[in-house]
């Protein structure tokens, strides 16, 4: 297997609060190959987008308890100075985020705000920037991207706002884009829409991605694996069919459950009882034995780990196989 | 901005005209007058016209047509003749030597704390500001300037005395230091008052998504506090400072009185024992002038610094 391009190794985010700890990121693992899509998907509060901020380095030490390896082409990010930090930061690992509405600042020109990020890592002239900054523009499928360029953040619609920030995260070839939740704020069409273009910049840049949302439907498409956060911590780990078709996790079986189906006929849908949990108070044991239907002793008292189902699939259950191997067929793929 | 200006002149004049009990006429025509004069009086001033005639009299000196505005032949002083028109005149440099100083004072205090109080939250610096800031409002503006009068031109000696004399050149009264005192009594409240606003805008600007962005393009923490956060936090300041300077520009009327400056404030107050109705008038029609201007420029100024107010 080639090296790969970022690992994250037992990785803890706690941040120490007023209320009590906060445990937002509880020791997970992952890693990512050259040019991979991975997706992160979770309940809001699953640690999805900390763990990714901490991986940016936006999460700091300063701010939080962190523990763990984050490695990234053979580097120890964690320990890095801010300054070396910096220098990846944008150029080689770069990010997109959930509201393009209030990412860009205000005051200041969309091609400027590109251009920003270009004169911080390259050695160029300004008009150079900018006119990079437009060809970017352009390469994410913006009209007039000169005009376009000159004008203000106000005067982009949501999803030429998401454009820009995608045009932005791009404009220095990074090796891996982090995308948190980059179509939930956005209209339906304008999602399938901005996911394409993902997908296919993604090639053309030849950058590995990890797609953070809550939504399984939205990764579907374009994820190779996926992992599926629950409290901090990763509950099924997969292959995006083995997640889909072979699911062994309760919680991922809900959130497949809760997707709504074109041209089926459904009385309802079936949600996930109860809510997520408060990440101070995690409940002992397993952290969705309150929720699990199938939940039994054991699964309140130990924690259960991320054990190998076969090759690239884990989850994290005391269920036995055969026990998830029943239920998956007679419960939860019946509905299909 | 009329309507606005047409309102308050309404108000002024029946305000200080109409509802005070005594009559000008006797005031202006002195004691133990005879009703004869006092008669002849009332008419010279026009006391003894129908309302509606006399607040039209005032009202036409507010049209700013040349010859018309705050005109000669109704706008003079009651109880010495001078033309309030003169005597704003004579007066203004006054004032607006001691708000310019006092604006560029506190601006220069204020908005450096406050910055450094935000980036540095939490710290001894921050809650130092803080206190400042808390004590700085809170103080009464004629307490501290009798308060620095006393330490520093009564104790220590190291500030002039008190006092400019009207028509002293107003240069050369900063050189000889008779503003500085004045300057920080009334700098002191506004700029513990900006040094909070300056603080929270930039609070609440570096937790802003863009702010995140900027951050995640990999740029300097000093790039990201001083472009990206400053820009958004004191476009906001300038609609205050806009405001605040025209304020003070009608006449700054504590400090002025507490260190005796001749200027737009201290002849308001005097203007108003002596019940000198067009002196009263005039000072404020030109304090409201300055007010709805320093709005209109605001405002402009605040579409070319925020875009998304510029019109299409």
């Amino acid at each position: 297997m080639p090296e790969p391009l970022l690992e994250v190794k037992d990785l803890h985010v706690h941040f120490p609060t007023d209320d009590g700890l906060v445990k937002a990121v509880d020791g997970i693992s992952y890693s990512i190959q050259p040019g991979e899509t991975l997706g992160i998907v979770g309940e809001s509060g699953s640690g999805k987008s900390v763990s990714s901020l901490t991986v940016m380095g936006l999460v700091t030490r300063k701010q939080a308890d962190i523990s763990g390896d984050v490695v990234f082409e053979g580097q120890e990010l964690l320990d890095l100075p801010a300054d070396e930090m910096r220098k990846i930061r944008g150029a080689k690992i770069s990010m997109i985020f959930q509201d393009p509405m209030t990412s860009l600042h205000p005051y200041y020109r969309v091609g400027d705000q590109i251009a920003e990020a270009i004169l911080q890592h390259r050695d160029v002239s300004k008009k150079e920037a900018f006119a990079q900054a437009v060809e970017m523009l352009d390469r994410v499928r913006i009209a007039q991207p000169k005009d376009r360029a000159r004008q203000y953040p106000h005067e982009f619609s949501g999803g030429m706002r998401q454009r820009a920030m995608i045009a932005m995260a791009l404009s220095l070839n990074p090796d891996l884009l982090i995308a948190d939740e980059p179509t939930t704020a956005l209209d339906v069409t304008v999602q399938a829409q901005i996911l394409e273009l993902i997908g296919t910049l993604k090639h053309e840049f030849n950058a590995a991605v990890i797609i953070i949302t809550h939504d399984l439907g939205v990764v579907a498409e374009h994820c190779d694996n996926i992992a599926v956060m629950y409290a901090g911590k990763i509950a099924e780990y997969g292959r995006t069919d083995d997640i889909y078709y072979r699911p062994h996790h309760p919680y991922t079986w809900g959130l497949l459950q809760s997707i709504p189906r074109l041209g089926e006929v459904t009385e309802r849908l079936t949600p996930i009882p109860g809510l997520p949990p408060s990440l101070i108070h995690v409940p002992s044991g397993c952290a969705f034995n309150p929720r699990c239907a199938y939940a039994f002793d054991r699964c309140r008292k130990d924690v259960p780990e991320l054990l190998p189902i076969d090759g690239h699939h884990a989850s994290a259950c005391h269920l036995s196989l055969a026990d998830k191997d029943r239920i998956l067929q007679e419960e939860v793929l019946v509905d299909r | 901005m009329i309507l606005v200006l047409w309102i308050i002149s309404l108000a002024t004049f029946f305000i200080f005209v109409k509802l005070p009990p005594g009559d000008p006429a006797r005031r202006l025509a002195g004691k133990g007058a005879s009703p004869e004069t006092l008669a002849i009086v009332r008419h010279n001033v026009g006391l003894d016209r129908p309302i509606w005639v006399q607040y039209s009299r005032f009202a036409k000196g507010l049209v700013p047509f040349p010859g018309w505005f705050l005109n000669e032949q109704v706008y003079y002083s009651w109880s010495n003749r001078v033309a309030v028109k003169d005597e704003i005149i004579r007066r203004f440099p006054y004032t607006a030597v001691l708000t310019i100083g006092a604006t560029i004072l506190w601006l220069a205090i204020g908005i450096p704390i406050g910055i450094l109080s935000a980036v540095k939250r939490r710290s001894v610096a921050d809650r130092s500001a803080m206190v400042f800031a808390l004590v700085g409002v809170s103080m009464p503006t004629f307490w501290l300037g009798l308060l620095l009068i006393f330490v520093f031109y009564y104790q220590l000696g190291w500030a002039p005395p008190t006092g400019i004399n009207i028509g002293a050149n107003w240069w050369d009264s900063i050189w000889q230091g008779k503003y500085i005192l004045a300057w920080i009594t009334l700098a002191v409240t506004s700029a513990a008052f900006y040094t909070r606003v300056v603080r929270s805008n930039m609070l609440e600007t570096m937790s802003e998504d863009y702010i995140r962005t900027a951050r995640a393009k990999g740029l300097s923490e000093r790039t990201v506090t001083y472009k990206h956060g400053l820009r958004a936090s004191l476009t906001p300041v300038v609609t205050m400072v806009g405001l605040d300077f025209a304020t003070l520009l009608g006449g700054a009327v504590i400090t002025e009185q507490v260190f005796s400056i001749p200027g737009l404030g201290v002849y308001a107050l005097n203007s108003l024992y002596l019940t000198d109705f067009p002196a009263v008038m005039g000072v404020t029609i030109v304090a409201a002038v300055f007010i709805v201007v320093a709005n209109l420029l605001v405002d402009i100024v605040y579409a070319f610094l925020d875009p998304r107010v510029r019109l299409t």
